[in-house]
């Protein structure tokens, strides 16, 4: 199924349950698979057309009233567009509104340049009280939802909205505040969020053969930080490589860093887009483009490897 | 056409200045009485710190004053009460009228406006409803607090708590587009539990608005938009009261009042510092003057 369909599914069949959750569009209904909440909730799902800032000040105010708005759009808009709502009518006013992003960093293919939110995540996290959550497939997304319901303070969901190749168990539980330890390895840790993951685990199997032992963590909370897994598996490999759909300015890779600069200064080499804008394109060409293929990322643990 | 609908309005006000004029004298204040004591206390608490935005709370003493000694339903006693009305003053630096008419109000010691933006203080130069008692929302970043105010109009209808929401945002901060959003979304969802007001002062930080970025005529724009708009002076009590009644017989329309007002009325030194008085300094002398040209 694709993601977008489970995870506004499960949020709807949530709404039948919580009057206080609503949803909050912004001409994007239909891509984000949000129209069916409309007919079935008219007054708590809504469109409030093309503006984003109105939209997410609106949440907040909604909040203020003891609801937990959801807003939806695509990860720019949701995100960089929108920075400051986020942080003065919903994070600083301490708001329980979560927003929703689709098509993160170079998942926006088509859109191109634009659409292609390589920063959302650095933008978000500087933000004191967000916390950013990256799913890896429909299970995962699923399961965070009643957490993410259940934690009162703004959440960033940064939601990748097509089928993604499936990674959990249906009988998967987890904890949204702890990072996932995916495969054993003593050699090199692959910290991996959202679309980057199955492709480190791709590479965890490439580095398997050449006698390598790759640890794959899911941080699919990259805030707040499970520092206590990330610290962890560090002091055993003694080494990582981060492979994120985003920049590595300001994402995941800094968020290790600044853990591991502090308690456990040791050498990361990231995969991500290297501080260029996105383009144009298929996500196996953009793969290829922004140097973040299976590949790739083996490439980067052999080079964090021999820099230990 | 207008003007013969309001006709029979008339009567209706006699009617209400006769009972409210009963309950001023009992109470002991005339009208402008409260009004003063909001500029007194205004200047007092933007004099104990030395520097203050004490033009734009000066314009907006008489609509705090009628929503929150006549229109509000509020308890000071428990400022978060369900299905309360609220105000978004989404000119969030007015912070020091809006403190002194909740501190009348009751809803804190009048002591704490001597503490405005010092070290640990409940009152900060913008309104933060999560530092000050009867403060509905944050506010400060302009043009976000009045789209907090749609969304507070919309929650209200989900809860069908019938409270009305108020907000009042500045003219300067109505160059801000999200303002437009909001506007847009309101009269699209009938938010008639919605009643704006525009603090239409004519002034703005780097000067006056017509001239920095030109308003134009914003009963027009606000119509346009699909608002019922009124237009009175909003130093007076009576005109702002009497527009609040006309704005909550409107059964399909969110309400703009615009409020034509002078920057820093009241007080001589802030008025005669024009766009100067927005955020100015005030020293112990201008306190004492202010307080003998208010008694």
């Amino acid at each position: 199924m694709e993601m977008r369909a489970a995870f506004f599914g499960k949020l709807g069949e949530m709404m039948e349950q919580d009057e206080r959750i609503c949803v909050l569009d912004a001409d994007l209904g239909k891509a984000n698979g949000t129209m069916k909440l409309r007919a079935k909730f008219p007054e708590r799902a809504f469109d409030c057309g093309i503006a984003e800032q109105n939209m997410a000040s609106v949440a907040a105010g909604m909040a203020s009233y003891g609801l937990i708005p959801f807003i939806t759009t695509f990860t720019p808009f949701a995100t960089r567009r929108i920075c400051d709502q986020i942080a003065v009518s919903i994070a600083y006013a301490r708001q329980n509104v979560k927003i929703v992003g689709t098509d993160p960093g170079i998942s926006a293919q088509l859109n191109g340049g634009t659409h292609m939110s390589l920063e959302d995540i650095g933008v978000l996290r500087s933000i004191p009280t967000m916390v950013i959550f990256e799913p890896v497939d429909e299970i995962q997304a699923v399961k965070a939802l009643p957490q993410i319901i259940a934690h009162d303070g703004p959440v960033y969901i940064r939601l990748f909205r097509k089928e993604a190749p499936a990674i959990f168990p249906e009988n998967y539980e987890f904890d949204l505040f702890k990072a996932d330890k995916l495969t054993d390895g003593a050699d090199v840790t692959i910290f991996a969020s959202g679309i980057m993951l199955k492709k480190s685990l791709d590479a965890a199997e490439m580095l398997k053969a050449k006698g390598i032992g790759a640890e794959v963590v899911n941080v699919h909370t990259i805030k707040p930080l499970d520092t206590e897994t990330v610290l962890s598996s560090l002091k055993k490999t003694k080494c990582a490589v981060v492979a994120e759909n985003h920049s590595v300015i300001g994402g995941l890779f800094s968020a290790v860093c600044e853990a591991a600069a502090q308690h456990l200064p040791v050498p990361i080499i990231p995969v991500g887009t290297k501080d260029v804008f996105g383009e144009v394109g298929k996500l196996p060409y953009l793969f290829e483009r922004f140097g973040m293929t299976e590949a790739d990322i083996a490439a980067a643990a052999e080079k964090a490897v021999a820099a230990k | 056409m207008a003007r013969l609908r309001r006709w029979p309005i008339i009567p209706l006000r006699l009617w209400y200045n006769l009972i409210r004029r009963i309950f001023v004298w009992r109470s002991g204040y005339s009208l402008d009485e409260i009004c003063r004591e909001i500029r007194r206390l205004t200047v007092e608490c933007i004099g104990s710190i030395g520097v203050g935005h004490i033009g734009g709370s000066l314009s907006i003493a008489e609509v705090l004053k009628v929503l929150y000694f006549d229109k509000m339903k509020v308890d000071p006693a428990n400022p978060k009460m369900e299905g309360r009305d609220r105000l978004i003053v989404s000119k969030g630096h007015a912070g020091p009228a809006v403190y002194a008419v909740l501190a009348l109000r009751g809803f804190f010691p009048k002591d704490w406006l001597y503490t405005l933006n010092k070290p640990g203080t409940r009152l900060p130069s913008h309104c933060d409803m999560n530092k000050t008692p009867g403060v509905d929302m944050t506010a400060g970043s302009l043009g976000q607090g009045f789209s907090c105010a749609v969304g507070a109009a919309i929650a209200s209808k989900i809860k069908k708590d019938k409270a009305t929401i108020y907000s009042i945002i500045g003219d300067g901060e109505s160059q801000e587009g999200q303002i437009w959003e909001a506007a847009m979304l309101a009269a699209q969802k009938k938010l008639n539990n919605l009643i704006a007001f525009t603090d239409r002062n004519m002034m703005q930080i780097d000067g006056y608005t017509e001239e920095v970025n030109g308003l134009g005529n914003l009963a027009a724009k606000w119509r346009a938009f699909g608002w019922f708009v009124q237009e009175v002076d909003g130093h007076d009590c009576e005109a702002i009261s009497a527009a609040v009644d006309r704005a909550k017989k409107k059964r399909n329309r969110p309400s703009m009042i615009i409020l034509h007002t002078v920057k820093g009325k009241g007080v001589s030194f802030a008025e005669k510092a024009g766009p100067g008085c927005h955020s100015m300094s005030v020293t112990q002398e201008d306190v004492a003057a202010a307080l003998a040209e208010l008694q």
